[in-house]
């Protein structure tokens, strides 16, 4: 415990040190979101001195061990360094797919190889990572995948389409489901790491009903994966054909970032923002109320599943429910953020709302719900996996 | 602090999972008294058996012959008496009049706590006035009398109020009804002249009196506290009482859950089981998901009230709220996925559903509370 005050401590006068002005103001645009890359350009000085003090401090991912870029924090130092970014508002230095999705499956599945090399790169921001899972042909139902792998010996050459890759359009290297074994639904896919530049693989951003951008569909023409990209680092993460495992492995890890961030503003009050903005019809402010009080409720819960993540307490399949239900309410609060808002918030273009964000964001929480496994399917898992229902 | 039970509470909840599971069982208790139209609407036995078990101090210091547990610890037990929808005064008596006690002088905590631990005596409290808790309203009045006080006015939904042997009730000492200050705690004993019971049976079958004091003299030993400085300690009980009160709400949710998720294992229909029905597969797993929030608020709000956190006030609201929300969806469910025989009087589902609405109201049902929300919030 005295070693825990000490860190927190000595965490707290680095920050202080390190941790500029600017980079304490909330996250207003997409361009105040570091997100590396080889073609990443940084806003501003602020931002490019944070995310480098970070770099150098293994903060970027406090948590993975020394040797793959990080700070090797025990969980509860972890925790303190949240607590104490969260304490002086610190933006995130870096955000990346790397971090949230490849690394954690690497971490579980990877070689030393693999490791050495691309979470270094992960953590140093120098590779900016994209995720291939759905295809047009699979949303909810994503094990019929077709994009295919044709075993050449020494490379497979891919075809195929995948579809909702976020910012394909600006990442370096995808990591993709391909079908390897067209006779075995489950066992016949390989989770492949390749580089976006090579030839045959293109991007088309998909418009969606905000206005923004932030997916599109990714197309593999003849691509050429070399089954190696030197001793002890394999192009695909676990064995070839058992990809399905760990795309399970991340769809989880993915359920649980959604829940997490996905789920409640901690610090305000809904009903004490909109409020301050005017005063509320007594019926949308008992709404308030009504979700102010599911909301606070939630927030015991993700913290709950995340003090028993860390002695492995807790039923495995529990973040299905906390992306269900996370996400069912972060967009009824949009909803009341629209209605408590009043024709204001229907504007798509002004400089009083930054050109629609109000109706832009309430349109981009419906996604919530869809992507990442639709609450549908959520509830679901919960059927079969915790509920133990019969033929579910 | 992490929010998960230490050693020591998980072996709590599992001695209370089996102590209550054996003893405080739906048939050997609550139907059982029910049954014979028992006055008491309780068990006197049982309530012994708490005794022996510890549970009836379990929020008293030791040097009053308690456990000096918290209530995280306190709700354990609640919330296996939720489960079990086990009637016993353990609520009123070892949680609201126990937290009442503990700031009574040595006379007074001499005299009425040695019985309370030892499982002989029970205690009420009597706080509402009128059919809704609205507890920042006290008309009651306790108005200097020679050396003590008389007592004159009413107060409802006493639960277990007529088998109380004694009743701690919160009396305007001075200012007007409305007023913050001004409110005073009175042990009063149960053979206190000039109180009248009228002893009415709920619909979950307990008991709960309508009380009318018509000018009971008081001694100034009956004084819990300080004169005018009730409020304080009323503000201690009702949150101690609130989320006890979740927590045996969660009980109540976790019984009804179970009793209607195994129901959908076996009832059949079609030449299927119920349970493969998608559209029940996912009410339930909605409704699973609501109750382990509930939970997780319920634990939150209960570490929250033993660190005497300045966020306890809120987050009990928030937690009394999310439970009433949360029971009250799994008590209906319940019922309407047991089709007709969950109306039937021999099926115990409809027993939860009678039990989560009596605590529901107790102490403040969800509008109340989501009302407390918004005013803690600054809007």
């Amino acid at each position: 415990m005295a070693d825990l005050e000490q860190f927190r401590a000595e965490t707290r006068s680095w920050l202080e040190a390190n941790c500029p002005p600017e980079m304490r103001e909330p996250v207003e645009t997409d361009k105040d979101v570091y997100w590396g890359g080889r073609n990443a350009t940084f806003k501003n000085d602020a931002q490019k001195a944070w995310f480098e003090a970070c770099r150098d401090k293994g903060y970027t991912v406090p948590m993975w061990p020394k040797e793959y870029g990080g700070a090797g924090l025990s969980a509860p130092e972890a925790k303190v360094l949240r607590e104490e970014m969260a304490r002086i508002n610190a933006r995130p230095p870096l955000s990346s797919f790397g971090i949230w999705m490849l690394g954690p499956a690497l971490l579980h599945f990877g070689t030393e190889g693999q490791k050495q090399r691309f979470l270094n790169e992960i953590a140093r921001g120098e590779i900016r990572w994209c995720q291939g899972y759905s295809e047009p042909g699979s949303g909810s139902d994503l094990v019929s995948m077709q994009t295919y792998g044709e075993d050449k010996g020494d490379h497979w050459i891919v075809n195929g389409q995948k579809i909702w890759t976020s910012y394909a359009d600006e990442a370096d290297w995808i990591f993709c489901l391909v079908r390897t074994d067209k006779d075995n639904k489950y066992q016949g896919i390989t989770f492949m790491l390749f580089d976006m530049a090579g030839d045959g693989v293109s991007t088309k951003p998909i418009k969606l009903i905000s206005g923004n951008s932030p997916f599109c569909e990714t197309f593999m023409d003849d691509v050429k994966v070399p089954k190696s990209y030197g001793e002890d680092v394999p192009a695909y993460v676990g064995e070839i054909n058992r990809g399905w495992d760990v795309a399970k492995y991340l769809l989880g890890h993915e359920r649980e970032m959604i829940s997490a961030t996905g789920g409640v503003d901690r610090a305000s009050s809904l009903g004490a923002v909109t409020s301050r903005q005017g005063e509320l019809d007594p019926v949308l402010r008992s709404e308030m109320a009504l979700f102010d009080v599911d909301a606070l409720a939630f927030t015991a819960m993700s913290e709950k599943f995340l003090d028993e993540v860390k002695i492995g307490k807790g039923h495995p399949a529990q973040p299905n429910m906390l992306k269900y239900a996370g996400t069912e309410m972060n967009k009824r609060r949009h909803e009341l953020l629209m209605a408590a808002g009043g024709s204001r918030t229907l504007e798509w273009e002004s400089e009083e709302t930054e050109n629609g964000k109000p109706a832009r964001s309430w349109l981009r929480t419906k996604a919530n719900s869809i992507e990442g496994g639709t609450s549908e399917i959520m509830l679901n898992v919960i059927s079969k996996r915790i509920l133990e229902l019969p033929g579910a | 602090m992490p929010l998960y039970y230490d050693d020591d509470q998980a072996m709590l909840a599992d001695s209370a999972s089996d102590f209550m599971r054996e003893e405080g069982a739906i048939a050997k208790q609550l139907r059982h008294w029910r049954d014979r139209d028992c006055k008491d609407g309780f068990g006197h036995g049982l309530w012994e058996q708490f005794g022996e078990m510890g549970f009836t101090g379990i929020l008293l210091p030791e040097e009053d012959g308690g456990l000096g547990m918290g209530q995280v610890e306190a709700n354990i037990v609640l919330e296996e008496i939720g489960a079990n929808l086990t009637p016993s005064p353990f609520l009123s008596s070892s949680v609201l009049a126990a937290t009442a006690l503990k700031h009574g002088s040595d006379d007074t905590r001499g005299r009425w706590l040695p019985d309370l631990v030892a499982g002989k005596n029970v205690y009420a409290v009597a706080i509402d006035e009128g059919p809704k808790h609205r507890p920042e309203r006290i008309a009651c009045k306790a108005e200097k009398s020679g050396n003590g006080f008389k007592l004159t006015g009413k107060k409802d939904f006493v639960v277990y109020g007529a088998s109380a042997e004694m009743i701690v009730v919160a009396a305007r000492t001075s200012g007007s009804d409305s007023d913050t200050d001004g409110i005073t705690l009175f042990a009063v004993p149960q053979d206190a002249d000039g109180m009248s019971h009228d002893s009415v049976r709920l619909v979950d079958s307990s008991m709960a009196s309508h009380i009318t004091f018509d000018g009971v003299d008081l001694d100034g030993d009956a004084v819990i506290g300080e004169v005018d400085g009730g409020r304080e300690i009323l503000n201690a009980m009702l949150r101690a009482g609130r989320v006890g009160a979740a927590a045996e709400g969660v009980g109540v949710a976790r019984g009804a859950m179970d009793m209607t998720v195994d129901y959908l294992k076996q009832r059949k229909q079609f030449g299927t089981l119920i349970g493969t029905f998608q559209a029940l597969q996912h009410r339930a797993a909605h409704l699973y998901s609501e109750v382990e929030i509930a939970r997780a608020v319920v634990l939150k709000a209960a570490q929250l009230v033993d660190g005497e956190s300045e966020k306890a006030e809120l987050m009990t609201s928030v937690a009394k709220a999310k439970v009433a929300k949360a029971a009250g969806l799994a008590v209906r469910e319940g019922v309407q996925m047991h089709g007709g025989i969950g109306m039937t009087d021999e099926y115990d589902i409809g027993l939860y559903m009678k039990r989560e609405r009596a605590l529901q109201e107790f102490l403040g049902d969800m509008y109340y509370h989501a009302g407390r929300v918004a005013e803690l919030s600054g809007y």
